[in-house]
Formats: structure tokens, C-alpha cells, sequence
């Protein structure tokens, strides 16, 4: 089961990490490989259960400020900070493409 | 035991903690530890021997050294989840559980070592290296290995201690705390409770908070206990369960902390022996014990019927794809520009934050990440995440049709076999060994079902082996009785290490292994 390289240049840009090497590839279609032994089982009429508690009603508290003001605390543990911000390299400028990255793919 | 010690005076919080802070140091080759917090365990010992002096303890958990999974956030000190992502992280909080053993007097005396950011089954994959299993180094095990030729080097045979919570089974383990936390997704707490013979707790989803555990996988993971008895996994979640604000998927009926029962009568119960879990695999040993311990019950007049959870074999496959789904999910959140590792380029926010996952994560945690985002994709949505949602439906189901034909408890083996020797581990990769492993664990996590495992005997090669009980939801005080009847029956034998018995204290010498309650 081969997975495209568009597919895989695709997971690359939504998960941002990269298939290091063909071993990650392998990885990766071993794992679709193993899912695939679901289709075996018929679920006809089953409805997906997204949680175990989902007879019971999801705790939902008031709409009211009980802490925060911990700017400090937060801003502690970030590397790159001016003031009261956290600082980003400059965003909107989209990865590089599959030919121009320095990635595994280039060669499949 | 130790908690009427401490009451009586015997002996004082600060020496308890000196003790275990000793004896962390002369067993610092399990690297069962990642982070050591000697001065504020020793702070925390003098203000609880304060209020001992004053008659005022907090409560039986009061001055009892405890260590915690290295993926519950700890203020002030630094939560790695064996991962380069977060090295030099220092939290701002406290997990909900570790504020509530705080608020009890526990004292905190470090961060225990697992795979990164608990994926894996051998606490074999974190940053800072292999948990060792301390049976490693027993007299038990070593009697039974027969060593090949005189040049082999005994330390190179140790054994893994099961994961992914492996650090905090080999610290309860080998003495050097009392109870520690551990996280239970797949199985992560009870795995490692087993290959290091000690009790596993993994309780229902919903009564413990999660708020402070790094995530895994939301729907699944909870806050494991380890402990060296049953009755101090009681005592623990005692302190932990309930309701909890700052997590919404926390149940909120009033949680009544119990005392557990000694049984003298098991004929009203009914042990169910689900037959799928008799995988190919299962070590023969292991088998013939489950066989006796159902004899064990019978025996004494309790109902032993034999039941099936058809959809048992799908839990693996299930699991698989929710739990990458979900980590995919979680995993988003390390960027570098919050916490955490930041790497140094600067081209663009996109670039940096692929170059900081790149260089903060290690190849399972990728792997699963990729998986995650494939499985998520729109043209598979439905084929593959929606689908296992679909089979835990029909997993969970199979558990309740079983409960609800009259079966109290269900009795299972917890691991295919006793530990295995690192080098053996390490021949097959995290993913299949996962799946291996997980089997027998799994499907309690899907279903939400609280399930705990009770070392039972010692295996051929002199190994702990443990087997499992799984009660219904929200009846830990029906499971955890069960337990500690069995427990009483089987008579685990006490691990003899050499570190301890150097550190030989009156605390520590008991017949059976030293509990606190």
C-alpha cells in the first residue's frame, strides 16, 4: 500500500514535521495497513462514540473570571518575548515546496 | 503502616524523606527518576513534622514521600515528558492531583522517568534513557539466571519495566516512595505495575481530573496510582477522586472516599473470565495462573462463569487510529513560541515551528503524529476515525451486555509475559511493540472501565507477574474490595534488593512489603 507523494508532502505541511527518512514513510504505510483491519468488523447502524460519559451532562461552569493576571507566570517560560508579547517570526510566508525544502520526499 | 508510625512518633517526616532521598541516590541506575526535588521534599517533610509535633496532621497521607509521572505539570519544577520539547520547562502549576497530594501533606520527591510524552509499553523511549526494572537486580531473579559465560556482564541483562508510567512502578517498586502517579491510556499504568510487582490503579474515566496531565489521548487517558498494596491505592484515590472545575470531564456526583473490607465471603460475587482474552501469546505461565486464580475463586465459593467480549481483538486497531488521531490533535500545541523548545530559525512562523518539532520530537512521537494527520484527512475521515469510533462502541458495549448478565468483576491477565530482558525490547519497534503489549489493557480504556492489577506470583525466571481485575463504571469500591481479597490470598513475596536492605530501617522491615495505611 503506497501512499502518494503528494499525500505525503501534504501530511508534512499540516502536521509540520517531516518524514525524515524512507523508515518514517514505511512507518507511516505500516500504520495504514494495520488500521485497515477495522473494515473488518461491521458497523452497520452503530452510532461513533466520541466519549464514554456521554450519557451524562458536560460540566459547564458560569461565565465568570475567577483568575488570571499571571502575564509573568506565562510569559516565564517563552524563549523569544518583548514585553507583555510573544514574538514570532514573520508569519503568512507559506513552507517552501516539495522541490525547494530540504526534505526526504525529494526523492520519491 | 507507616502513616501510624508517623502518628506515633516512631519516626519523624524529615528522616522518612532523608531515607527515601538516600536511597534514590544508591538506586540511581534504574533512572527511575528524571528530576529529584531534594530541597523542596525536605521543606515540605519539616513543615509536615511541624504539625505532627503539634498533633495536627492532614490526614494519613500526611509526610508519606510520593513521586510523580514526569507529564503531570509540577510548579517550580521542571515537566519534561522525557521529551526534548520540553526540556527546561518549568511549570506555573500544579496539576489538579499533585495540588490535591500537596494539600494533603504528601511530599513531592520528584518526577519519575517514561517513554516520551507516554507513547510506548517499556519506558524504553524518553530522552533521558530506559527505566530499569528493579527486579532486575534482585536476589529472586538473579538466583534464576543462569549466566552464559563468566565474562557476561550481569548489568547488561536487566529487564524493562513495561510502560509507559515505568518510572513511577520501579520507584514504588524499589522503595524509595510510598505511592506514586502514574497515566493509564493504553494501559500505562498497569503494565508497568505488573512487570514491576507492584498494585496498578487505573480508575474510571471521570473521577480523577486531568487538568495539569499533558494530554495523550483526551477521551482515554487518566491519572494512574501506584501503590505497594491495595489499601493505599484506596487511601490515594481517596485524596483524588472528584469533582473538579478546572476539568469538565470530570463527573460531577458527590465522591465519598471509602475504607476497604477484608472479605470473608465471595459467594455472592460473580468472576467473569472473558475468553478472547486468551491470546496466542499469552505465556503459558501466565495462563496456568489465571487458570489457578480462578480456581482460587471458585474455591472459595464465589461464581466463576465464562463470558466473551467478541470485539476484543479490534481494541488494538482501534486504538491505533483514535490515539493518533487525537495525539495528531494535542501534539499541535508545541510550536516553541509559548514554552517549550524554540529552535532557531527564523524565516518564517511556519519554519520555525517545523524546525522546533523536528528538533524537539523524537520518531514515535512523529510517527503517530503523521499517522494522526492521515487518518484525519478528509478523504479518510470517515474510513478510518469515524469507523473506530464506530468499533469503540461496539467495545464498550460488549462490557456493559457482559455486567449487565450479573458479572461483578471481570478477571484477566495484565501482560503476555513477565519482563523481558532491554535487549529483547529493543529488537522490534514502539509501535508493535505497543500493540503487543496493550492488548490486554486496552479495551478498559475504551470503555472508560476502571481496572487495577494485583501482583500475584513469581514467574520461572523469578519475575513478578500480575493479573487484572476490571469492575463497572464508578464501582472502585467494589473492585478495589475484590482486589484486596486477592491480594490477601496470593501472598505476593516482598522484592529483596540489595540498596534496600543497606538502608534498613524499622519501617521497612515488614513481612509483607511496606505500606502506609
Amino acid at each position: 500500500q503506497k501512499v502518494s507523494v503528494e499525500v505525503l508532502d501534504h501530511l508534512e505541511h499540516l502536521a509540520l514535521v517531516d518524514f525524515r527518512d524512507s523508515e518514517g514513510v514505511e512507518r507511516l504505510e505500516k500504520a495504514i495497513q494495520f488500521a485497515d483491519q477495522l473494515h473488518e468488523v461491521n458497523t452497520d447502524g452503530v452510532e461513533p462514540m466520541d466519549s464514554v460519559l456521554e450519557d451524562r451532562c458536560l460540566y459547564l461552569r458560569e461565565d465568570d473570571v475567577t483568575e488570571g493576571n499571571c502575564t509573568k507566570e506565562l510569559l516565564e517560560n517563552a524563549r523569544e518575548k518583548v514585553e507583555e508579547y510573544f514574538v514570532a517570526p514573520p508569519g503568512n510566508i507559506p513552507l517552501p515546496k516539495l522541490e525547494e525544502r530540504d526534505t526526504f520526499l525529494q526523492g520519491s | 503502616q507507616v502513616s501510624v508510625a508517623l502518628k506515633e512518633g516512631r519516626v519523624t517526616p524529615t528522616e522518612l524523606c532523608q531515607q527515601c532521598l538516600s536511597l534514590i541516590k544508591s538506586t540511581k541506575f534504574l533512572n527511575a527518576y528524571i528530576t529529584v526535588a531534594e530541597e523542596t521534599a525536605l521543606k515540605q517533610a519539616e513543615a509536615s513534622e511541624e504539625r505532627y509535633k503539634r498533633g495536627q496532621p492532614l490526614g494519613v497521607l500526611d509526610g508519606i514521600p510520593v513521586a510523580v509521572k514526569d507529564n503531570f505539570n509540577t510548579a517550580g519544577i521542571e515537566t519534561t515528558c522525557a521529551s526534548n520539547m520540553l526540556r527546561g520547562y518549568i511549570s506555573p502549576y500544579n496539576a489538579t492531583v499533585v495540588q490535591k497530594l500537596l494539600d494533603q501533606g504528601a511530599v513531592l520527591l520528584g518526577k519519575t522517568n517514561l517513554d516520551e510524552f507516554a507513547m510506548g509499553s517499556g519506558s524504553t523511549d524518553g530522552v533521558f534513557g530506559p527505566v530499569r526494572n528493579p527486579w532486575s537486580y534482585s536476589r529472586q531473579y538473579k538466583e534464576k539466571s543462569v549466566p552464559k559465560s563468566h565474562s557476561e556482564d550481569k548489568e547488561s541483562n536487566w529487564v524493562i519495566t513495561g510502560g509507559s508510567s515505568g518510572g513511577s512502578a520501579a520507584a514504588v517498586s524499589s522503595f524509595t516512595c510510598f505511592a506514586a502517579l502514574g497515566s493509564d491510556t493504553g494501559g500505562s499504568t498497569r503494565n508497568p505495575a505488573a512487570h514491576c510487582g507492584v498494585v496498578g490503579l487505573k480508575p474510571t474515566y471521570g473521577l480523577i481530573s486531568r487538568h495539569g496531565l499533558i494530554p495523550l489521548v483526551n477521551s482515554m487517558d487518566v491519572p494512574g496510582i501506584l501503590t505497594r498494596c491495595v489499601d493505599d491505592a484506596a487511601v490515594v484515590l481517596g485524596s483524588l477522586a472528584g469533582h473538579d472545575p478546572k476539568d469538565s470531564t470530570t463527573i460531577q456526583d458527590n465522591f465519598k472516599p471509602f475504607e476497604l473490607p477484608y472479605l470473608t465471603d465471595v459467594s455472592k460475587l460473580s468472576i467473569g473470565i472473558p475468553k478472547e482474552y486468551h491470546a496466542p501469546e499469552l505465556s503459558g505461565e501466565i495462563l496456568a495462573l489465571w487458570s489457578k486464580a480462578a480456581d482460587l475463586f471458585r474455591n472459595a465459593g464465589a461464581k466463576v462463569v465464562e463470558v466473551s467480549l467478541p470485539h476484543t481483538r479490534y481494541s488494538i486497531v482501534c486504538y491505533h487510529v483514535l490515539c493518533t488521531a487525537e495525539v495528531a490533535s494535542n501534539m499541535a500545541r508545541f510550536d516553541g513560541l509559548e514554552y517549550g523548545h524554540r529552535s532557531g530559525m527564523n524565516e518564517s512562523t511556519e519554519s520555525m515551528y517545523a524546525a522546533t518539532r523536528r528538533e524537539g520530537f523524537n520518531d514515535v512521537v512523529r510517527g503517530r503524529i503523521l499517522s494522526g494527520n492521515y487518518f484525519l484527512l478528509k478523504q479518510n475521515y470517515e474510513k478510518y476515525f469515524v469507523k473506530a469510533q464506530k468499533v469503540r462502541r461496539l467495545i464498550a458495549n460488549d462490557f456493559v451486555k457482559v455486567f449487565q448478565s450479573g458479572v461483578d468483576v471481570l478477571l484477566t491477565p495484565t501482560t503476555l509475559s513477565d519482563a523481558v530482558p532491554y535487549k529483547e525490547f529493543i529488537k522490534e519497534d514502539n509501535r508493535t511493540r505497543s500493540a503487543q503489549n496493550d492488548i490486554l489493557t486496552q479495551a478498559a480504556n475504551m470503555a472508560g472501565l476502571p481496572a487495577i492489577n494485583v501482583p500475584t506470583a513469581l514467574s520461572e525466571r523469578g519475575l513478578p507477574i500480575g493479573l487484572q481485575f476490571i469492575g463497572r463504571s464508578f464501582q472502585e469500591q467494589q473492585l478495589l474490595t475484590v482486589a484486596k481479597w486477592f491480594e490477601k490470598q496470593v501472598q505476593f513475596p516482598v522484592i529483596q534488593l540489595e540498596e534496600v536492605k543497606r538502608h534498613d530501617h524499622d519501617v521497612f522491615q515488614h513481612e509483607k512489603s511496606a505500606s502506609f495505611s
